[in-house]
């Protein structure tokens, strides 16, 4: 039963001080979905995915990746798994090169990590790898700016590379499109859509209309709790989904950023 | 498909310059090399090896500052253990080869290192600060404690003995090569590590913590390699310079020592190899100018000041600034 389900949630919990972030959330992702979780500001999104990461830790409830339970392991250690995260501000290392930012992801399958006596060219040998992820999100011309110069929509395409290199199970993307304009908010979907090939992905989106693109399954959180669940065009009707949204019944959602 | 782009003109032409800028600056090590070799012939021995001590010392607290992103506010722990414990076995035991002895000393604060490390690498920012800071006074309060130190006195008179029982030491200009020795090795050990497969995870821990994290790597454990071997290098330096000075004293342990590599590092340029070595021979010898001269007693006032104008106006430091004026002058 639960094996067709990559990641899944039981009665998941977190408190703050008189304060429940996440309350009681059954997430069921299915293998090869992907999956949004959407939902109004301060609906918990993030916070669920920084338990699922165990960036935070649970109060209360489990977490299951393909049905065994990773509740107690520590983040690096659900990395290494097959669950591998984005953050909601663009996350590399601004000070190296784009290569170099995509070979530190493929250094970790090396086993060379901790050899602080070897020299940096054995790391040659992974360029060509590198440079084929960085050809599959389109920054092949940019191997060796350093990432800082580049713009913030080639930094997350550049983040996505990075992501890949891992060869993930599951992706966790908290809002890919954020802060983009339209044109590089098309590039990304194509980006996630190829990048989903073969994976799961599940991603926080504000962005609806990326939602209807990309998305198999979406469920809808607000104030922690989750509101419904279902597919875009069953959510979207949802009166309650437009009313959490908009405050009113009949605002359309399709609007909603 | 892949391996044309990769060999592209412009690739090579990066691989290149890349190449040329790795020239220059082993010519520039090479260049700096052959000065310390002639300098004993022209400056005093003993004041060169006080920097080339320092400096040592400087370029281990820089590997955790400027390549980890961790400050360490007790470092003159290990500076201290690495002395004391040369001082005292040499004192003690009239056979034993001064490179035994500094041996000794390194192993005693790698294992410190080893211990702070464990208590504090979990922390970040000021608590880790605060946290190597009160264990580094702890172990000053037990060096003021115990007997095997001397206490308020320290340790006086220790012999510098003859080097793998053949160079006597005892003559400044063979203690001179062999602090030029030990120094030479402690740059090469960081400038390897940085260059390492470990020091690109290192760099992207301190770039981006989580990202790293969140990629797999257990940063608290290459953080804690770091921590170790900047205490080791920093109790190799302490050693040397022990049997250089023939003395081993609280100056060492006291906070003001772990202030003082600091502000090293700070003038020197933070997060460059050369910048902790350039501030040593800075500070060190604006100590030993002031000291002579009528400003003796204004030391640390003129000290602050450098400290507050280098926050203030050139962050970079020395070798931070010039690089930045190299790129955008030469470049």
């Amino acid at each position: 039963m639960s094996s067709e389900f990559v990641l899944e949630t039981r009665n998941l919990v977190k408190e703050f001080k008189g304060f429940t972030a996440v309350d009681d959330v059954n997430l069921k992702i299915q293998k090869g979905h992907i999956h949004a979780l959407i939902g109004p500001n301060g609906a918990g999104k993030t916070t669920v995915f920084n338990l699922l990461t165990k960036f935070l830790i649970p109060t209360r409830g489990q977490i299951l990746f393909k049905g065994d339970d990773i509740t107690a392991m520590k983040s690096a250690a659900i990395a290494r798994k097959g669950i591998i995260r984005s953050f909601q501000i663009s996350a590399v290392f601004p000070h190296m090169t784009a290569l170099e930012n995509v070979r530190v992801a493929l250094q970790r399958f090396e086993g060379n990590s901790f050899h602080f006596w070897a020299s940096e060219k054995t790391l040659n040998r992974l360029n060509d790898r590198a440079y084929q992820l960085l050809e599959s999100v389109g920054l092949e011309t940019f191997a060796d700016t350093v990432t800082v110069e580049l713009s913030y929509g080639r930094k997350r395409a550049l983040e996505l590379a990075t992501t890949l290199a891992m060869e993930p199970e599951l992706v966790l993307l908290d809002e890919p499109t954020q802060g983009m304009g339209h044109e590089d908010v098309d590039r990304v979907v194509e980006l996630i859509r190829q990048a989903a090939v073969g994976r799961t992905v599940l991603m926080v989106e504000h962005n609806l209309s990326v939602v209807s693109k990309l998305c198999d399954r979406i469920t809808v959180l607000t104030r922690g709790a989750i509101l419904t669940e279902g597919d875009y065009a069953a959510v979207s009707q949802n009166p309650k989904v437009r009313e959490a949204y908009m405050g009113t019944e009949s605002a359309a959602v399709e609007g909603a950023h | 498909m892949t391996t044309s782009v990769y060999a592209s003109p412009a690739r090579k032409s990066v691989l290149e310059q890349k190449q040329r800028s790795e020239r220059r600056k082993l010519m520039l090590y090479g260049a700096f090399f052959v000065i310390a070799l002639i300098a004993p012939y022209v400056v005093y021995p003993v004041f060169l090896m006080k920097i080339l001590c320092f400096a040592l010392f400087a370029v281990a607290f820089n590997l955790l500052l400027g390549y980890v992103g961790l400050l360490s506010f007790g470092h003159a722990a290990f500076l201290a253990t690495g002395g004391y414990t040369t001082g005292y076995l040499l004192s003690t035991y009239s056979g034993l080869t001064p490179e035994l002895a500094i041996l000794a000393g390194t192993s005693a604060s790698t294992l410190l290192g080893l211990g702070f490390g464990l208590l504090a690498i979990r922390r970040q920012g000021i608590y880790f600060a605060m946290i190597t800071l009160a264990l580094a006074q702890l172990v000053f309060f037990f060096y003021v404690q115990s007997s095997f130190t001397g206490g308020e006195d320290g340790l006086h008179g220790i012999p510098r003995g003859k080097l793998l029982g053949v160079i006597n030491l005892a003559d400044n200009l063979a203690m001179y090569y062999f602090v030029l020795a030990v120094f030479v090795f402690g740059f090469a050990v960081v400038h390897r590590m940085v260059h390492s497969p470990y020091g690109h995870v290192l760099k992207a821990i301190k770039e981006n913590e989580p990202r790293a994290t969140s990629l797999g790597y257990n940063v608290d454990r290459y953080k804690l390699v770091a921590f170790v071997i900047s205490a080791a290098l920093a109790g190799l330096a302490g050693s040397v310079k022990t049997i250089v000075f023939q003395l081993a004293s609280l100056n060492d342990a006291h906070w003001h020592m772990s202030g003082e590599v600091v502000l090293m590092t700070l003038v020197g340029g933070v997060g460059t190899l050369l910048g902790p070595v350039v501030g040593a021979a800075f500070v060190v010898s604006l100590e030993h100018q002031l000291a002579q001269s009528a400003l003796g007693d204004w030391v640390n006032v003129i000290l602050g000041v450098i400290f507050i104008l280098c926050v203030l106006m050139f962050r970079a430091g020395i070798i931070g600034e010039f690089q930045k004026f190299y790129k955008k002058n030469f470049k």
